[in-house]
């Protein structure tokens, strides 16, 4: 269908306003972190590294960095594991509508609202004396980023061609070999983006981090939080410029790798 | 072992059902093909070709009866550990290796070393042609030289027994053709037993030792093309196999033979049909001749009248449609020096008696030609 001119230019504007207004917040906070003065004016004045030199330095910030990363990493690996088996799972079963029974079970984090869940989970912690542990951050944290991995996994299994697995088991392939040399290499891109996923799900997550929080172990968007509640620290710019460039990165790798793997399929 | 050849092994299946539910896809099938036969499984969709041939490799557990592969049971067996090579309609490549890696991986499998393995490749590339893509992804290959590369992997290992199911279904005419003769020719020189699924009869007669027939989970018959062809066992097998011309009618008491009444004309035979069931009179093309009606005619000569439909002139000869005066159609081939007729001219297809090949009614046959 050809356009007149006039709807070209104004569909142009719109998208033009709408992505300026999602971008925004960017904008604001990467000037904000080479800020002289110790204030979140905008625009701001002089420019400077401290608050970025003060982010490395700074215990409170470099430990809640370093839990978050622990916490990411963990969360990455088990979320990666179960969420592909279960993935696999659901491929498998022969009840179909059993089946996507389970897989909306599984996906309801992704719907349920987060305060809900945060309070629930907090309920439970203060009885298992969970609050404020490692293991208490990885398996909240892994109930929401189980879900992005399902759905990656299931994606990349939907386009596998399982009839290579019978080629296999004729050529001498048990299921275990079959899976190794076979599905797993072809499934792969689909089980990495779902493990970068979960890793920047839980990497930024703050609500439920909130609740279940406690002075021994915070992770770094609580510790933003905190920090934005006390006092005016450009701190927390410079923190927040450094994980849009890494969330950017990994993102942008997940989405690259499913691009890949959708043309490699096609 | 006696037989053709050492290498391959014999089959035999002994009253193989397999039922889903209610639906009995194969019943009661037995065959026995020899070691280093070629062995087509012939037959429409959903006649049960492709269950036998899944039965055999391990893909489909049987529900009852008994399979053996060179002489050992291997009914229970799972598909990894029968050593039997595949090859699928759907080429079924693993698209992130090589061509070369694709054939290396049943000897990967087996342990093979590197140095053999390597050869082993070479070898089994250079029987289907394809040495010089050994480093290109399967994504990179056409069709025919993807079953080419799948052909060589299910080979490699030298597999005593090799299925094929419709390994040509995908591929365009020409190319049908000339991949049928290179698996001659791997047939012939790996004297390995090759059982082959199709639902082309003509792609069934170029290749096979044997053609079994299926129908509706039955095997009707089997035999050599020339055995299916002159000597149909039913009504199925003689019009899946060849162009054929069926006459049916009102039978007529004949104490020498069988003589049916087709629109106010009697046409006999001296054979008598020797199972139950409606006599019908099946004749190939060649049997048949096209007179003008009313010429002299020899005595004994069965005739029944008709107009041509279709003329096509084939160069050896000319083949003819004729419609009878019941509606039915007949199917006539004429020599180069037969007279020629055109559409709508009206005819008499003449026969002998002892052309004839009498056999049982089947309604279903009929439906299953579409």
């Amino acid at each position: 269908m050809e356009m007149k001119p006039l709807t070209r230019a104004l569909l142009g504007l719109a998208c033009f306003l709408i992505a300026i207004w999602l971008v925004a917040p960017m904008f604001v906070v990467v000037p904000m972190s080479f800020n002289e003065n110790k204030s979140l004016a905008f625009p701001p004045q002089g420019f400077s590294w401290q608050w970025y030199r003060n982010f490395v330095t700074h215990p409170d910030w470099s430990t809640s960095f370093l839990n978050s990363l622990k916490v990411a990493v963990l969360v990455a690996v088990v979320a990666t594991v179960l969420g592909t088996l279960a993935a696999f799972g659901l491929d498998r079963m022969r009840q179909k509508g059993s089946a996507n029974l389970l897989r909306m079970l599984l996906l309801t984090p992704m719907v349920v609202p987060g305060v809900v869940l945060a309070i629930g989970i907090y309920a439970v912690y203060l009885d298992a004396r969970l609050v404020g542990t490692l293991p208490g951050f990885v398996l909240a944290h892994t109930i929401l980023a189980l879900p992005f991995v399902l759905i990656a996994v299931s994606a990349s299994l939907e386009m596998f061609d399982k009839r290579l697995e019978t080629a296999a088991a004729s050529l001498g392939a048990g299921r275990l070999t079959t899976f190794r040399t076979v599905t797993l290499p072809l499934i792969l891109p689909g089980i990495l983006s779902g493990l970068l996923f979960a890793f920047v799900t839980s990497f930024d997550e703050i609500v439920v981090s909130l609740f279940i929080t406690n002075p021994y172990l915070k992770t770094l968007p609580v510790q933003i939080y905190s920090s934005i509640t006390r006092d005016a620290d450009p701190t927390v710019a410079a923190v927040g410029t450094v994980l849009l460039c890494v969330t950017t990165l990994l993102i942008g790798g997940g989405l690259l790798l499913m691009g890949r793997e959708r043309r490699s399929t096609s | 072992m006696t037989g053709i050849s050492a290498r391959g092994a014999a089959i035999d299946l002994t009253g193989v059902g397999k039922s889903y539910g209610e639906f009995h896809a194969l019943r009661d099938i037995s065959l026995h093909v020899k070691p280093g036969e070629f062995m087509t499984l012939l037959g429409p969709s959903g006649s049960g070709k492709t269950t036998t041939l899944n039965v055999v490799a391990g893909f489909t557990e049987v529900s009852s009866g008994t399979l053996e592969v060179g002489g050992r049971n291997v009914t229970g067996v799972p598909a990894h550990k029968r050593n039997i090579g595949v090859v699928f309609q759907h080429y079924a490549l693993f698209p992130h290796m090589t061509v070369g890696r694709n054939v290396a991986y049943p000897l990967t499998l087996r342990g093979v070393a590197r140095a053999e393995r390597e050869a082993r490749v070479a070898r089994a590339l250079d029987m289907v042609k394809m040495s010089d893509f050994a480093h290109r992804y399967p994504s990179e290959l056409s069709g025919g030289q993807q079953q080419r590369v799948a052909l060589a992997r299910a080979i490699v290992f030298d597999p005593p027994l090799l299925l094929m199911d419709e390994p040509l279904g995908a591929l365009d005419k020409k190319l049908r053709e000339w991949l049928q003769l290179e698996i001659k020719r791997i047939h012939r020189e790996l004297g390995t037993t090759f059982v082959y699924v199709t639902h082309d009869q003509e792609e069934a007669l170029a290749l096979s030792d044997r053609i079994a027939v299926f129908n509706r989970g039955r095997i009707e018959q089997v035999g050599t093309g020339r055995e299916l062809y002159e000597e149909p066992a039913t009504l199925f097998v003689g019009r899946f196999i060849g162009d054929s011309t069926i006459l049916r009618g009102e039978i007529q008491a004949d104490p020498s033979g069988t003589a049916l009444g087709i629109a106010g004309e009697v046409v006999t035979t001296p054979k008598r049909l020797e199972t139950a069931g409606t006599p019908v009179m099946l004749l190939r093309p060649e049997c048949l001749a096209l007179f003008r009606p009313g010429s002299a005619c020899s005595d004994g000569e069965n005739r029944l009248s008709g107009t041509v439909t279709e003329a096509i002139y084939l160069g050896s000869g000319s083949k003819y449609e004729v419609r009878l005066a019941d509606g039915s159609m007949a199917v006539v081939r004429t020599g180069l020096a037969a007279e020629g007729f055109a559409i709508g001219q009206p005819v008499e297809i003449r026969f002998r008696g002892a052309d004839v090949k009498l056999l049982a009614d089947d309604a279903q046959a009929d439906q299953m030609m579409t």
